[in-house]
């Protein structure tokens, strides 16, 4: 260490800053990359299960290979840029689909301790990282220079700025129960067991959040951005090969994210559920393998919704039931039950 | 030059070219989306002054939903370039006078006396930007900053007003009506004797007639 310091000289506190949060930021992207990969064979798995299928069960045991196979198999095929399309932002498309998922888990807090950036505008943060993935799709739909694909961005930038409103607001409840925008303080907040957990005051708002939070990710019922059965898979219709499966892997790295933020936001984060247990990061992970769980469920269950429905939910549904929520907590608190929502 | 200094000067200058391409490019587009870069980087230099709830204002409300909405309306447009490059020459000395006004008074700004004091003193690590923000905000100034907010409101309901055309014609039906809808207002169950089953069945065929045909085809084809 010691010579390393001498050539950098003056330098040396920067780049140990800089080399060292290179190091922690690997150490959540390789995980995260891996959650990716396997969710798309759970998701295979328990989809087929529920159908009374096996699923994929041919590479490797229980099919575990599936998903390595599947990314060689994508990572060797010709990725076709359409001559008509714009290149330069038809290749951009992707990386900033997929860029603000994985920037967004800097300020995860995944125990008391561990967390890349403890900042206090943490929430802040997160609403604006989830805001700006809606360009990936828009980009991909406009770049393709194809109709159906334009259709596909069009309908999915609707819906996702429509639903961040709903995901927004419902936040704002948790932010006035815990009294802060740190994502560790909010944490911290519902510390005392599963009866302080923030989904009981707020369970309106929670639903909110987790429905929103599948229409934000364009999942099964509120896929109408692919709807196979009228746009021929939306806004990547045009994409093939890797630059296809980056789409794929950051529809699935935002099901972690969002997940992760139900989990961190209603369910305590990494706190135990009960008192003689221990708080740790395996609760995290616990209660967000609980939450994505329940998107494969949706996916198998529910039929897709019409486009004006999705957006009438959305809009004189959801809003208004944040709306009147917000202003009954802000009112309770208040009164004498107060402390209910603290 | 300190590592600070690095990262200004990388910021600055992504900014200037994304701003300087926001009004060469030919594409609007592509102008939109250079804009979208000006508006990441300046929140970029916003953070370097400790301004942390600015700058992820700046994202979350420009980047995430101002430029959003307006890209959806570019993409849209049809837009004919030489159409809109006909008055230019007209235009230019207006343009050049705005222009040169504009710059004036940046430079008195940036030269008076409320720019010109010390550094800020830095402050300790611990210190939220975010809280102070917010306690002014709803202490000191709440009565301009409800002002501001009922300002706002009145100006989403006057555009919704002074845009909204109830078209006589239109067919839309009502969501509210079809999800309300029970099974009784669709479907009526009535109660109807059964049809008589046919006498004797159309097909008579037995299973030995059956293999006999499928052996005389088999041998057929080893023949």
């Amino acid at each position: 260490m010691q010579w390393l310091a001498n050539i950098f000289g003056n330098w040396w506190p920067a780049v140990q800053l800089t080399s060292w949060t290179l190091i922690k930021i690997v150490a959540i992207v390789l995980p995260l990359l891996i959650a990716i990969a396997y969710l798309t064979l759970a998701e295979r798995k328990v989809i087929g299960y529920m159908q009374v299928r096996i699923g994929p069960n041919r590479v490797g045991y229980f099919g575990l290979l599936q998903p390595l196979a599947d990314g060689l198999k994508l990572l060797f095929k010709e990725i076709i840029i359409p001559s008509a399309s714009s290149k330069a932002l038809f290749l951009i498309g992707p990386v900033l689909a997929i860029a603000p998922a994985f920037a967004a888990w800097a300020v995860i807090p995944f125990d008391g301790t561990k967390v890349l950036a403890n900042i206090d505008a943490g929430l802040l943060y997160i609403l604006a990282m989830t805001s700006v993935a809606v360009y990936g799709v828009i980009i991909a739909g406009w770049a393709s220079n194809s109709k159906y694909a334009f259709l596909g961005s069009m309908r999915s930038a609707a819906q996702i700025v429509s639903y961040e409103i709903a995901m927004g607001f419902a936040l704002v409840g948790v932010l006035m129960c815990a009294n802060s925008l740190n994502l560790g303080k909010i944490v911290m907040g519902q510390a005392g067991g599963f009866w302080h957990w923030y989904f009981i005051p707020l369970f309106p708002l929670f639903i909110v959040y987790f429905i929103s939070a599948v229409a934000e990710t364009n999942r099964a019922p509120f896929d109408v951005a692919e709807g196979e059965s009228e746009i021929v898979a939306g806004f990547h219709v045009e994409y093939s090969g890797m630059a296809f499966a980056i789409f794929f892997l950051a529809e699935y790295a935002n099901i972690w994210l969002v997940c992760a933020l139900a989990a961190t936001m209603f369910l305590g984060g990494w706190l135990s559920p009960v008192p003689f247990l221990p708080d740790h990061i395996l609760w995290f992970l616990a209660k967000m393998c609980f939450l994505v769980f329940f998107f494969l469920w949706f996916r198998a269950t529910f039929p897709r919704y019409r486009y004006d429905q999705i957006m009438r939910l959305g809009w004189k549904i959801f809003i208004p039931i944040t709306l009147v929520w917000i202003i009954f907590v802000g009112g309770m608190m208040q009164t004498q039950w107060g402390y209910l929502f603290h | 030059m300190i590592f600070t200094d690095i990262i200004f000067y990388t910021l600055a200058t992504i900014l200037l070219f994304a701003a300087i391409r926001v009004i060469t490019t030919r594409n609007p587009v592509v102008a939109a989306l250079h804009l979208v870069l000006a508006f990441f980087t300046a929140a970029g230099i916003w953070l370097l002054l400790e301004a942390e709830f600015l700058a992820i204002a700046l994202v979350l409300v420009y980047v995430g939903a101002v430029m959003v909405l307006f890209l959806f309306v570019v993409m849209m447009l049809d837009i004919n370039l030489d159409k809109l490059r006909e008055g230019f020459w007209d235009y230019l000395p207006m343009a050049g006078i705005i222009g040169l006004l504009m710059a004036v008074e940046m430079v008195m700004v940036l030269g008076g006396k409320f720019f010109i004091s010390a550094k800020m003193p830095p402050k300790p690590a611990d210190y939220s930007n975010t809280a102070e923000l917010g306690r002014v905000l709803y202490s000191d100034y709440l009565l301009p900053f409800e002002l501001a907010s009922v300002v706002l409101l009145v100006a989403i309901v006057a555009a919704i007003v002074l845009t909204l055309r109830d078209r006589k014609e239109s067919k839309s039906m009502n969501a509210a009506d079809q999800v309300l809808v029970k099974k009784a207002d669709r479907l009526r169950i009535i109660s109807m004797p059964s049809e008589q089953m046919p006498a004797e069945p159309i097909s008579t065929r037995s299973a030995e007639q059956t293999n006999e045909l499928v052996n005389k085809h088999v041998n057929k084809e080893t023949k």
